[in-house]
């Protein structure tokens, strides 16, 4: 990817960034932080990754993400709008009543959705059949999921990775959204999930390790994960929860809470600025 | 009932996948490591390719099912009743359910039954916990020629079904099911004093009753009711009215099954007596499966003592 390349990327990401400021405001609940961290790989996926058609979203052939850690709809809900699946300004009913845009992801309602997910360590087995049906159709899609460094502690999750290896699902990538914290405090200490890359590896996905914020390196994992023949793919992005916006990064309390008007003009403000930088830079 | 050959309902409804899988390429059976007992290795002898064994992992393997299902097949999930509707209860609700999914799941080894595997086998709660998951279709087909039926029903349904099958083999009823439709049971046998609503292996032993009643000077309507869910509430009502009395009769608990069911439907629209035949908020134990239930007194004495007791005889 060239400089130019990376520097849309950069600001279609911190547009997504901003539905999930917006979103979460407007709805006085839900989840930025990890929303913030799986931001710029959600954008990567829609805008770069996958092919998909906004205009026909139930296409057939399309590639399918699953948001295993489901809570972090306002991430996906401000790519699949960055995308064009819906306006953006949809994003400000977000948790309302007689909304698209529910508090988890709904596949029936939401166009873009591909699997309706909430409940921890579900979506991953989803995917896993959605990746075994496209084998066993001939189809030559590829699947997505992304799942939270605290929800891999479901054992369902392990369950599915079986699963996967054992059927040699390489058409599935299994992304880690790995910011190191859960609602009750650091994963290594809640319950420790590490090393989540060995584990991984020891379960038969081939396994990288990359800089989830950063979109050469996302690029690259998707590309080579896409090479991967015989395996599934695991991508374990470090990343910050809450990144972009200052007060929210690395603070735990920011998982399931929403900005107040002081807080949402400030990450709004500092969202902005950041944009007016990327296109300085431009 | 028939002379016919004795089958299991779960043998039933691994036939009746094989006879599908040969009209439709999009049926698909999935199992967790019990192949052998819910008899969906029939299938897979057929149909290798279609086949997939998720391991022991019901959880997934229903999560696995839904995600097949979006693709275009029709799954069909067995394990036994405890691990399907129990173990996979939420993934049910959330995965399948919530998103009105077409994933069929055919559970096996339902009720004490199952027999000397004991109380941890003998699952009494799923027609509970599956009528509770809005859009589940909930069925017990009570023999060879009803299971079959139920299996291309399923099939033929859009949207999430739960069918409990049965490891004991069980005597014929039917001869064929051709008029078989989901929430619609059927009157097996007219009568105005009192009506026998059985779902599952009990519609046998219902039948047998009604004629051991009519002995007795009781006439007895019998009525299989193979679709607890959506409930044929019509029917239910037609009985109450014309026999005044309800028996109910399940290898379930008496809590959240067919019993339930029957009751909440009455108590709204036609109040009647009603007795529950069922599992009395208990534990099973292990036993060779017919003598438990004689003693769970599930059986054809089990239910002219509740017609008894219910006409004041």
């Amino acid at each position: 990817m060239n400089r130019a390349e990376n520097i849309e990327l950069q600001k279609a990401a911190i547009r997504v960034r901003k539905s999930v400021i917006e979103g979460t405001f407007h709805a006085k609940s839900g989840h930025p932080g990890g929303s913030l961290s799986a931001a710029d790989m959600l954008t990567y996926l829609y805008l770069r990754e996958m092919n998909v058609r906004p205009e026909e979203p139930r296409w057939a052939d399309r590639d399918r993400f699953v948001l295993s850690k489901g809570h972090c709809a306002p991430a996906l809900y401000g790519a699949l709008a960055e995308r064009g699946f819906f306006p953006v300004e949809e994003i400000s009913t977000l948790r309302r009543i007689g909304s698209r845009l529910q508090g988890h992801p709904n596949m029936n309602l939401t166009p873009g959705v591909d699997m309706s997910t909430g409940s921890l360590g579900q979506g991953v087995s989803t995917a896993c059949g959605m990746a075994l049906g496209a084998r066993q159709s001939g189809k030559t899609l590829r699947v997505y999921t992304m799942l939270g460094d605290g929800e891999i502690e479901e054992g369902q999750v392990w369950e599915a990775m079986m699963l996967a290896a054992h059927y040699n699902l390489d058409n599935l990538c299994v992304i880690v959204d790995n910011n190191n914290l859960q609602i009750d405090g650091a994963v290594s200490e809640v319950m420790n999930p590490y090393p989540i890359t060995d584990k991984l590896a020891a379960f038969g996905l081939f396994v990288q390790e990359i800089d989830g914020h950063d979109f050469p390196s996302i690029e690259a994992a998707l590309t080579a994960a896409r090479a991967e023949k015989g395996h599934p793919s695991a991508i374990v992005m470090k990343t910050v929860k809450g990144k972009g916006v200052s007060f929210m990064e690395n603070q735990v309390g920011w998982h399931g809470t929403a900005p107040n008007a002081e807080q949402y003009e400030q990450a709004m403000a500092e969202l902005d600025s950041a944009l007016e930088r990327l296109e300085a830079e431009a | 009932m028939s002379d016919m050959k004795k089958i299991a309902t779960r043998e039933s409804c691994g036939n009746a996948l094989v006879e599908l899988g040969k009209l439709h390429e999009d049926v698909v059976v999935l199992d967790a490591d019990l192949a052998g007992a819910t008899k969906s290795g029939i299938f897979k002898k057929a149909f290798p390719e279609r086949h997939f064994n998720c391991g022991i992992a019901e959880a997934d393997m229903i999560g696995v099912a839904a995600g097949l299902s979006t693709m275009g097949y029709v799954p069909f999930a067995q394990s036994f009743a405890m691990f399907a509707a129990g173990r996979a209860y939420e993934q049910l609700r959330n995965t399948v359910g919530y998103p009105h999914l077409n994933v069929k799941v055919c559970a096996t080894h339902g009720g004490i039954s199952v027999g000397e595997d004991g109380a941890s086998h003998q699952c009494c709660e799923d027609f509970a916990l599956m009528r509770s998951i809005p859009g589940m279709v909930v069925m017990c087909p009570c023999d060879d020629a009803e299971a079959k039926a139920a299996v291309k029903a399923a099939y033929e349904h859009e949207g999430p079904v739960y069918m409990r099958l049965g490891r004991l083999a069980v005597e014929q009823l039917y001869t064929d099911c051709a008029g078989f439709a989901i929430g619609k049971g059927r009157v097996l046998r007219e009568g105005g004093d009192v009506a026998i609503i059985a779902t599952g292996l009990m519609v046998q032993e219902a039948v047998r009753a009604a004629e051991v009643l009519a002995g007795e000077g009781v006439s007895a309507r019998v009525i299989d009711m193979c679709t607890i869910k959506p409930l044929d509430e019509e029917l239910v009502l037609a009985a109450a009215r014309d026999c005044g009395r309800i028996v109910t009769c399940e290898e379930h608990s008496v809590i959240g099954g067919l019993g339930e069911a029957v009751c909440s439907c009455l108590s709204e629209r036609c109040p009647v007596p009603v007795a529950r035949l069922g599992v009395n908020d208990e534990y099973g134990h292990s036993g060779p499966g017919a003598e438990l239930l004689r003693e769970f007194k599930l059986s054809c004495e089990g239910i002219c003592e509740k017609v008894r007791a219910l006409c004041g005889k």
